[in-house]
């Protein structure tokens, strides 16, 4: 019924918000100018909300905002729902305007003003003011606004995510509910917040801070919401540490929790509490109201955000007016309430709440429902809202974002808005913020041990920060392109598909950063010991809606640099003296300008022709280099490729041979090129070798390819230079031929010895007599015994592991290949290895030249023709074709006040500010970490240019450039509102994975621990909101760090199990060193989808990793990004096994398959889509793995399920978290 | 004197020796005073139509250190069935299968008229021939194309079952296989790394890991072969894969920077052949056939750098000891040729370039291993083509005229010991009773190895009496020489050719003239010219030149007959007589002198000479010249600038060159075209009579000489005048009067003055 109201609710207020938002801000800026500044700040959550509501200027924010809004909308629906109801709607653009209006302004002040600079400004702002409040701000903020209570509880609300719910609570309060609907929670918890549950609520919170959580909450919970919402706030309970856990298990009210958190809002526990328990129901409601959703998850989220953030309050109006769903989100709020009506909401809601509870139906139902519906239908959806929660309680700020996220994971439907609120861009500013005032988070955690009880042994998975929500929260959110043009800007996840719009900054898919906004000085770098570094991916893939790079010629004088640092020409330089010099923005050097480069300013001081340059207007742009940019001063030669085939008994043996072989004759034809149109001019040669090498002279004028044997290994050299390298379409005959003849000269082949240093230098000879860069592809089978430089022997020795000797093992044997590897570069020689081995084949040495001259290496353990020989040869194609760069060198230039001290990828440093890379191709990533060396200033930020000077596949010298600019913070939580958790995560792995190289891995290990505590200990000291200790609080920005960093500890190679070989682990932590943040995040936390239902247009969404989640009738397909798994539960539906496999029953289905039957059904051809399009992309093809279940390749599958305890002793994600806050509480005490 | 003449003759015919006294004087002393030492010219494969081989094994002394041969100066008791041994006297029974020898009845080996004969000895597998090319490709593509055809063509006169290998060279070595179909393979090596044998065996994937050698010991053998095979097949099999392997064959690829040589891995590519043949076929006869177009610029055996600002060495250069790479490349090939040379190999050169190929360092390779070099200006001539085809030349049996691994062994009786020898073979360092300390050319050993061999090849021997002065003359005694030669004949059979000479003892004191007239002068002229080249290899020009000059004194002053310082009372024996004049010649030979001759030049020259022939040699020592007139049917002349006539043509042989010279008269007539009248048929014959001649010659020479064409004024007229005595220079031309001869532009003593001065000298006390 509610939901019915609410979206006519909607409706209104979408028309009202247009118009409303403006003129609210207006005003509101005015008066609450300053407070809200700092929101402002958050503006990002901010500007989502108001973008997508009304705020065209915001354009940029759109896509958060577009989330935003729906979560206000929702949040406020429900707010309104519950608190205001149906008058919050109807009038409440006014009423919510004003209170927004203060949240709104500051953020839309901070849009409309200077969308980009000044938005930033007014963040730090924000933050700052936020910070005292952060969390806590956030809380006196609101109570100034709203009451102190409320935004107690509100934050607490926020920062569970919960706090949706609890935001609904707010809600309940007029005052509170448009905080809360500002903030991102708002929306579920709002939602789920019904009145009721802050009456609850309340109580719960003085309860969860005193005795907390434990018994109060569990005791509120049951009583407010009965059975269902105490599980909810269990989860969250449990979510914190143990004793926490307990609480939360016991908090089974995780309502409670949410309570707790809220504490301070007590009615956000109250309200979460209540909103969980309706919110299952909504959830529920939701869910069966998939039409809805579609709405809402595109329209529902922004329109929850704006909602939010313009304010609770207009969230209801303007949200709802925008969209119909948003209004559903309200219904969704009210859904909650409605919920348990299931039915009757659930037809009410179907409209509105479907579209966004619906998507994520099971789960993100959970999620959304989690808050209301949570204990109604899912446990874990409402633990999901409450895992927010939960998380927020652990790391109360987590909580926040948590909170806030989980809202938008709930978002799915209410939860969205929340989520989106929190996540959107500034939301994610906001929601830190937010978290302090979750602070009352902090109270789950006290209130989580009280709740111990219950919960016991363990913490409800659900009601810890969950990755599938916040990835969710995060897509919901990213409706509209992303612009570049702001500084400081968080983009969304990696996990999100979105548009990048390049307005003055690097594509986020070229340049990733751990931190938006850097801190200042670098005793505050040291203080949060959150690491500083970007990912850079200069020669990234756009998709194909983006523009690649423009190519700009300077002329002959080469690209316009600044004369004292050298950073190139870019949209940071400022011009001065009426265009006749600029100013470097790195070191503030003036230059003069070339005559040929001068042009008039405008009056704002920009160059006229601004915009006609893509170096002065765009973040990623490439430049001609001229001569001088050359390797001794010569324009380059076109590389080369060459192939080099092991022809020893197992490859032979293996099929291995003739497939490439095979392969080459017809991928001979798509080597890469710039113009599609034109031949490449790559020119290809070919040498097999056992023990000795073969060259083969393919000249198009011979009749046959003519066979050179060179056996004098220990002093390689090329014994033909003309010939050798050739151009494909000119000597196609006889390379034909060649390749229709190496398989069977070998056939009868029976040595078994192998050599490799002679075969990389004979390539790289050959490169150095053509005086040309190139690539090796090399494809090996075995540990080179054979006499000659590079002689290895078997040194696996598995007593080693775990000891101080370990790091030997990832260490090369012998110094002969790192001196190789240096020529190689020198030489621009990549070097890209293709392994077969069926054993030890010592891939930490074999692996050298790879990795430092840019190549990859490939490895197919126990390679078999048949089943390998499909990933094989697509991880072939792909090998060969992708763009490549040669002779690439790195430099990283800064402002002045940071500096790039370390890098981490594929490459080589002959000095410490060149990385060198022999080859560089468009899946490559170096991570840069940066450290002071002075004090940056806020007003500058910090700018970062990377450029890189390289050779194109066609033989054009080139420089990519590539910029980026942060901001600067002087206040610690600003640091925290800005910070990507995948990013770091990122960083973190290819720091430790190179730590092994040279300490223990325990030690490794600890020293990983140790500073994710510090991190999160210095957020809980410094920027959240004073709380009991027993309570973990994590930033909104990094709730996730813990389960990631879990995943990184108990990864292969830092945490080995017996069946893992040295091999692999060092072949893992050599393809880390150059993953980029997509790639490290889904090979640390895998995907993991469930297959029941496929729709096409759209993924299911995800679910944890985790056994428990896994339904035995249920089939789940798995992506690491190197693997892929179909899992088929025992008790699979026939329908489905008939659908995918074509057989009846489980027990027929060949779990030896690699990819699936061709069937003409529609969800065999949807699944098959999925699994093509999983691969496409991926820079490595996933060979398909069926498992069935209770099978023995299940191990295998079960290793990835890495929020569970691994075999090898990796901790649950639970346990982690437990430790974790151990680890922080005994930092903070 | 026709009595010794014809002795010479005779034994030359029957047994290919020629010696330098035919009568020798009993004790050390008296022989050391004869100045020119007992030594013989000795052709150990003179052919020898007349000459049936015999199929058993010789019969040999049984004492262990003597293992002489029987043969016609053997005491025999044919009643005891008995012989004794003539070199150490030990009587030796006949073996069984001599059970019906008889005064009538008696082996071939005992005949007079078998002091030469030649047993085939069934020992062993029949080893096949082997033929290994190597070929440089860094060649103007006119001169490969040539040199591929030329080799294609050599296929064709191989024996079916002879087997071939192909190494090609330039910046690079490679090693073709030779076995395989579709893709053509080769093995490469580096051509800047001196490798050892082993190491080439090993990457040729001619040797197993020492493992399973260890293991499985001997059972390998077959799979060796079958691994040679790869490098080295039978003609019949793989003669057409060859002949289109050599039709593609490409220039070098490498590119050549302006400024700079081909690099050429000449060093490497031999030590490559040289391990191959080793590792495979150690002990059989094979030749490794090297083609050069230009110097070893790089690697092991760098004769010259790649710079072309850099020339090659010249005798300047080495005089002034400014030759860098002279000494180590020498040093490099010189072990190179004597690792080939204990494997029973031999290597050819042919160098067909403009400028010098680097044959002064290299020559070793063929000097001792008894290869062949040839020299010309590109493989696109007709002298390299012939030349070439001419290496495959066969004797009236239809047998290459060619023998492999040759061992040479020389026997003496006690009276005498062998000094040395000078030839195309190296030492087997056997040491021996006969074997004398005093060392003359390759000496200290009674054995020495001859890894090729042809009908010419003559060697030099060198020998000395050791009896004491006061020991007396055993009547009718005779000192008696036996050669044994076993060699591996080109149809694969093993021979034994055994030649035995003996010569009568003679009392210096009493039959000093006897002696005189026993002097075979021109053997001991070219004897000693083959020690003069021999010492010039290792001396200064000039020592040489008076060393030879003082011997000459001395053996004038011993045997001339004079008036003690009256120079007209000189003269000489008839069998002395032009022994000064072959010395006078031999002073200004290309053999001594290096003035206007290169290195390589030199070493070509010089190659030849201690490897031909009396005849060739003396030709060599002494150029023939034939004069053709009117006046007359063809006639020797002089060699002496007198002969040049205008009237007359001159045919001029000097071994290396065929000079046809037209005097002037003749030149004219030939330019106004007489020779094409009628009437003048006469002329025309007159003109085609040389021609004739010079083709004769060219048939049968190997190598085939510089054929010349010139005439009175023609720049290439030089050849002649460099030759003839100048009787007529620019100093003394009017003195002689213009009617005759042509003056010679030369500063160099004339015949007569050298006479002159020899005869002064040898009257004088002095010296």
């Amino acid at each position: 019924m509610n939901v019915n109201q609410h979206t006519p609710m909607a409706s209104p207020y979408g028309q009202p918000q247009p118009g409303y938002g403006q003129p609210t801000y207006a005003p509101l800026d005015g008066g609450y100018p300053t407070p809200y500044a700092p929101y402002n700040g958050p503006a990002s959550a901010y500007q989502s909300g108001v973008p997508q509501q009304g705020y065209s200027p915001f354009t940029s924010f759109p896509s958060k905002a577009v989330a935003a809004n729906p979560v206000s909308d929702l949040s406020s629906p429900l707010d309104l729902g519950p608190a205001r109801g149906p008058p919050a709607s109807g009038p409440p653009p006014a009423s919510a305007p004003l209170q927004y209006n203060q949240y709104s302004h500051s953020q839309g002040d901070m849009q409309n003003g200077p969308p980009p600079m000044t938005q930033a400004p007014p963040r730090p702002a924000v933050s700052q003011p936020y910070n005292p409040g952060a969390m806590n701000l956030s809380q006196p903020s609101y109570p100034q606004h709203y009451g102190p209570p409320p935004t107690m509880q509100q934050v607490t609300n926020q920062m569970t995510g919960m706090q949706i719910t609890s935001g609904p609570p707010t809600p309940a309060g007029p005052g509170y509910a448009p905080p809360h609907s500002s903030q991102p929670p708002v929306s579920t918890p709002y939602s789920a917040a019904p009145a009721p549950s802050y009456t609850q609520a309340p109580l719960p919170v003085s309860s969860a801070p005193t005795q907390p959580p434990p018994p109060s909450a569990p005791a509120t919970s049951q009583q407010y919401y009965g059975g269902p919402p105490p599980p909810s706030q269990q989860p969250f309970n449990s979510s914190l540490p143990p004793t926490s856990q307990q609480q939360f298990t016991s908090s089974v009210p995780p309502p409670p929790a949410s309570q707790q958190t809220l504490p301070p809002s007590s009615y956000s526990g109250p309200v979460p509490p209540p909103s969980q328990a309706p919110p299952p129901p909504v959830s529920q409601p939701q869910q069966s109201f998939p039409p809805p959703q579609p709405p809402f998850s595109s329209a529902p989220p922004p329109l929850s955000q704006p909602a939010f953030s313009s304010g609770p309050p207009p969230p209801a109006q303007g949200s709802f007016p925008p969209r119909a769903p948003p209004p559903s989100s309200q219904p969704g709020s009210f859904p909650p309430p409605g919920p348990p009506p299931t039915s009757a909401p659930s037809c009410q809601y179907p409209g509105p709440m479907p579209p966004q509870q619906q998507p994520p139906p099971s789960q993100p139902s959970p999620y959304h429902s989690g808050p209301p519906p949570p204990r109604a239908q899912m446990p874990l959806t409402s633990m999901a809202q409450s895992n927010h929660l939960p998380p927020g309680p652990q790391g109360p700020p987590g909580p926040p974002g948590a909170l806030q996220q989980p809202p938008p994971q709930p978002g799915m439907q209410p939860g969205y808005p929340p989520q989106q609120n929190g996540a959107f861009g500034q939301v994610r500013g906001p929601q830190p913020g937010y978290a302090g005032p979750y602070p009352g988070q902090p109270n789950y955690g006290a209130p989580a041990p009280a709740p111990a009880p219950p919960a016991q042994k363990r913490l409800d998975p659900d009601a810890i920060p969950s990755p599938i929500q916040v990835i969710e929260d995060d897509k919901a959110k990213c409706t509209e392109p992303f612009t570049t043009g702001v500084r400081g800007q968080a983009p969304p996840l990696v996990t999100t598909n979105f548009q990048v719009k390049d307005q003055g900054n690097a594509s986020p898919r070229f340049v990733r950063c751990t931190a938006y906004n850097m801190p200042c000085t670098a005793d505050m770098a040291k203080q949060s010991q959150v690491p500083l570094a970007a990912v850079i991916k200069p020669l990234a893939t756009l998709p194909q809606d983006e523009t690649p790079p423009y190519l700009v010629d300077h002329g002959e004088g080469g690209p316009i640099r600044c004369n004292r640092c050298k950073a190139y020409m870019c949209p940071y330089m400022q011009f001065i003296e009426g265009g006749r010099r600029f100013q470097c923005g790195f070191c503030s050097c003036v230059t003069e300008v070339p005559p040929h480069y001068f042009q008039h300013l405008d009056h704002t001081g920009k160059r006229v022709d601004c915009y006609d340059r893509p170096e002065l207007s765009l973040g990623s742009y490439e430049f001609l280099a001229t001569v001088d940019y050359c390797k001794n001063n010569k324009i380059p030669q076109p590389p080369a490729f060459i192939f080099l085939i092991d022809v020893s008994y197992n490859a032979v043996k293996s099929g291995m041979v003739s497939i490439v072989c095979q392969e080459l004759k017809t991928l001979l034809d798509y080597l890469p090129r710039e113009n599609p149109e034109m031949d490449s001019v790559v020119r290809v040669g070919f040498v097999t070798y056992n023990k000795v090498l073969h060259f083969y002279n393919v000249k198009s004028s011979l009749a046959q390819p003519q066979m050179l044997v060179v056996s004098d290994v220990s002093d390689m050299f090329v014994p033909l230079l003309d010939g050798f390298l050739v151009n494909v379409n000119e000597s196609r005959q006889v390379i034909e031929s060649l390749l229709d003849q190496i398989p069977e000269m070998f056939a009868d082949t029976r040595e078994t010895e192998t050599v490799f240093g002679p075969v990389i230098q004979a390539g790289l000879e050959a490169l150095k007599a053509a005086d040309c860069a190139g690539k090796l592809f090399v494809f090996h089978t075995s540990l080179p015994i054979a006499e000659a430089p590079g002689k290895l022997k078997n040194r696996e020795d598995k007593k080693l592991i775990g000891t101080d000797k370990e790091k030997s093992l990832f260490q090369p044997q012998v110094s002969f290949y790192n001196t190789l590897a240096k020529e190689c570069v020198a030489q621009g020689c990549c070097v890209d290895l293709f392994l077969f081995p069926n054993q030890y084949v010592d891939v930490a040495t074999l692996g050298v030249v790879p990795v430092s001259t840019g190549g990859s290496i490939y490895k197919y353990t126990y390679f078999q023709a048949q089943s390998d020989q499909e990933r094989f040869l697509n991880d072939l194609r792909r090998d060969v074709q992708k763009l490549v760069g040669f002779d690439a060198v790195m430099r990283v230039r800064t402002s002045t006040g940071i500096r790039a001290t370390d890098f981490f990828g594929s490459f080589f440093m002959s000095n410490t500010t060149d990385v060198e890379l022999a080859g560089l191709d468009c899946d490559k990533a170096i991570t840069v970490e940066f450290k002071h060396d002075d004090k940056l200033s806020e007003e500058t930020g910090a700018l970062i240019q990377c450029a890189v000077l390289y050779t194109s596949c066609s033989g054009q010298r080139r420089l990519r450039i590539h910029n980026m600019a942060v901001n600067c913070c002087s206040q610690l939580a600003d640091l925290y509102r800005n910070c990507e958790t995948d990013t770091i995560i990122n960083f973190f792995s290819k720091y430790a994975f190179r730590g092994v190289l040279n300490n223990p891995t325990k030690a490794v290990r600890d020293t990983l621990v140790n500073q994710c505590a510090q991190i999160l200990a210095c957020y809980r000291k410094n920027c959240a909101s004073p709380s009991s200790a027993g309570q973990l609080i994590l930033p909104e920005c990094m709730k996730l760090l813990p389960v990631y960093l879990n995943c990184v500890l108990k990864s292969d190679v830092l945490l080995p199990g017996a069946d893992v070989s040295l091999d692999d682990r060092a072949y893992l932590r050599q393809m880390i060193s150059c993953m980029d943040v997509a790639e490290t995040h889904v090979f640390f936390y895998p995907r993991l989808l469930p297959l029941m239902k496929l729709e096409s247009g759209s993924l299911p969404v995800a679910v944890r990793d985790s056994e428990e989640r896994l339904s035995k009738g249920g089939v789940y397909l798995m992506e690491t990004g190197l693997h892929l798994f179909l899992w088929v539960g025992a008790s699979v539906q026939q329908e489905l096994l008939h659908n995918i496999f074509g057989t009846p029953s489980f027990s027929q289905i060949d779990s030896s398959m690699t990819s699936l039957p061709v069937l003409e059904n529609p969800f065999s051809q949807r699944l098959r889509e999925m699994i093509d399009s999983f691969r496409a992309q991926r820079s490595r093809y996933m060979k398909l793995m069926v498992v069935k279940q209770e099978d023995r390749a299940e191990l295998i599958f079960r290793h990835f399920l890495v929020e569970d305890k691994s075999t090898s002793g990796g901790a649950s994600y639970v346990d982690f978290l437990c430790h974790m806050h151990k680890e922080i509480r005994q930092l903070l005490s | 004197m026709t009595t010794y003449q014809e002795f010479i003759q005779q034994n030359e015919d029957r047994d290919g020796v020629r010696f330098s006294w035919n009568l020798w004087p009993f004790s050390r002393q008296d022989a050391t005073r004869l100045v020119v030492p007992v030594s013989c010219l000795f052709t150990p494969l003179k052919e020898r139509p007349n000459l049936p081989p015999v199929q058993y094994e010789p019969v040999m002394c049984s004492r262990a250190n003597c293992k002489a041969v029987l043969n016609p100066l053997c005491q025999v008791d044919f009643r005891a069935k008995i012989w004794a041994c003539n070199f150490c006297f030990q009587r030796n029974p006949f073996p069984p299968s001599y059970g019906g020898i008889s005064e009538v009845n008696q082996p071939a080996e005992l005949m007079p008229q078998f002091s030469t004969i030649e047993y085939i000895v069934q020992r062993g597998p029949p080893a096949p021939l082997i033929f290994l090319y190597v070929v440089d490709t860094c060649l103007e593509e006119e001169d490969l194309q040539a040199l591929k055809e030329s080799l294609q063509m050599s296929l064709s006169l191989l024996p079916p079952n002879a087997l071939v290998g192909l190494i090609t060279f330039g910046r690079m070595v490679q090693v073709h296989e030779l076995s395989c179909e579709g893709i053509s393979k080769s093995y490469v090596f580096r051509g800047t790394k001196d490798l050892s044998s082993k190491q080439i065996q090993e990457m040729l994937g001619l040797t197993k890991p020492a493992a399973a050698v260890g293991q499985q010991g001997r059972p390998l053998a077959p799979q060796d072969a079958a691994a040679s095979c790869r490098f080295l097949q039978p003609v019949h099999r793989v003669d057409m894969n060859l002949t289109d392997l050599l039709g593609e064959l490409q220039r070098d690829p490498w590119p050549v920077p302006q400024g700079k040589r081909p690099l050429r891995s000449t060093g490497v590519a031999l030590s490559v052949a040289v391990g191959l043949l080793e590792g495979t076929f150690p002990n059989t006869g094979a030749r490794v056939m090297l083609f050069i177009g230009g110097p070893p610029t790089q690697g092991p055996g760098m004769v010259v750098g790649d710079e072309l600002k850099t020339p090659i060495r010249s005798w300047h250069d080495i005089q002034k000891d400014n030759a860098r790479h002279l000494k180590k490349a020498t040093k490099y090939y010189e072990a190179l040729a004597n690792r080939s040379a204990v494997n029973g190999h031999s290597i050819d050169i042919y160098a067909c370039a403009l400028d010098q190929t680097g044959l002064l360092e290299m020559k070793c390779l063929s000097n001792l291993t008894g290869g062949h070099i040839v020299m010309g200006d590109s493989f696109n001539t007709s002298l390299f083509k012939q030349t070439f085809q001419r290496v495959f030349n066969k004797d009236y049996n239809g047998d290459f005229r060619m023998a492999f691994g040759g061992v040479m062994e020389v026997k003496t009786s006690r009276e005498l010991k062998v000094c040395g020898t000078i030839g195309p073979c190296v030492s087997l360092n056997s040491k021996g009773s006969c074997v004398s300390e005093n060392e003359m050319g390759i000496g200290g050993t009674s054995q020495w190895k001859v890894c090729s061999l042809d009908p010419s090849t003559t060697l030099g021997i060198y020998f000395e009496v050791v009896n004491q002065h006061n020991a007396p003359v055993p009547q009718g005694g005779r000192g008696a020489i036996q050669f044994v030669t076993q060699y591996q004949h080109s149809n694969t059979q093993r021979r034994i050719r055994v030649t035995t000479v003996a010569r009568n003892w003679a009392d210096a004191q009493s039959q000093i003239q006897h002696i005189e007239s026993s002097f075979d002068q021109e053997a001991a002229a070219v004897l000693m010219a083959r020690l003069g080249v021999f010492r010039a290899e290792s001396e200064e020009g000039p020592d040489v030149l008076r060393w030879l000059d003082r011997q000459l004194i001395r053996l004038c002053q011993k045997f001339g007959q004079f008036n003690k310082d009256d120079p007209t009372s000189f003269k000489l024996s008839e069998s002395l007589s032009l022994y000064p004049q072959f010395m006078f010649h031999l002073r200004r030979s290309p053999f001594l002198q290096v003035f206007n001759n290169s290195p390589d030049e030199s070493s070509y020259y010089r190659h030849h000479f201690v490897r031909q022939d009396l005849t060739q040699s003396l030709i060599m020592v002494q150029p023939i010249l034939y004069a053709y007139s009117f006046h007359g049917p063809p006639e020797p002349v002089l060699l002496d600038s007198s002969s040049i006539l205008p009237d007359r043509i001159l045919l001029m042989d000097t071994f290396f060159q065929l000079v046809i010279y037209h005097g002037e008269t003749i030149a004219q007539w030939r330019k106004a075209g007489y020779q094409d009248m009628p009437e003048y048929e006469n002329f025309k014959q007159l003109l085609q009579a040389p021609l004739d001649d010079a083709q004769e010659i060219l048939q049968t020479r190997f190598p085939m000489p510089r054929y010349i064409d010139t005439e009175h004024g023609g720049s290439q007229a030089r050849f002649l005048l460099s030759k003839v005595n100048p009787s007529q220079t620019h100093n003394n031309l009017y003195a002689w009067g213009q009617e005759t001869g042509a003056p010679i532009l030369t500063d160099d003593v004339s015949l007569q003055v050298f006479m002159d001065h020899l005869k002064k000298l040898a009257v004088s006390n002095s010296v």
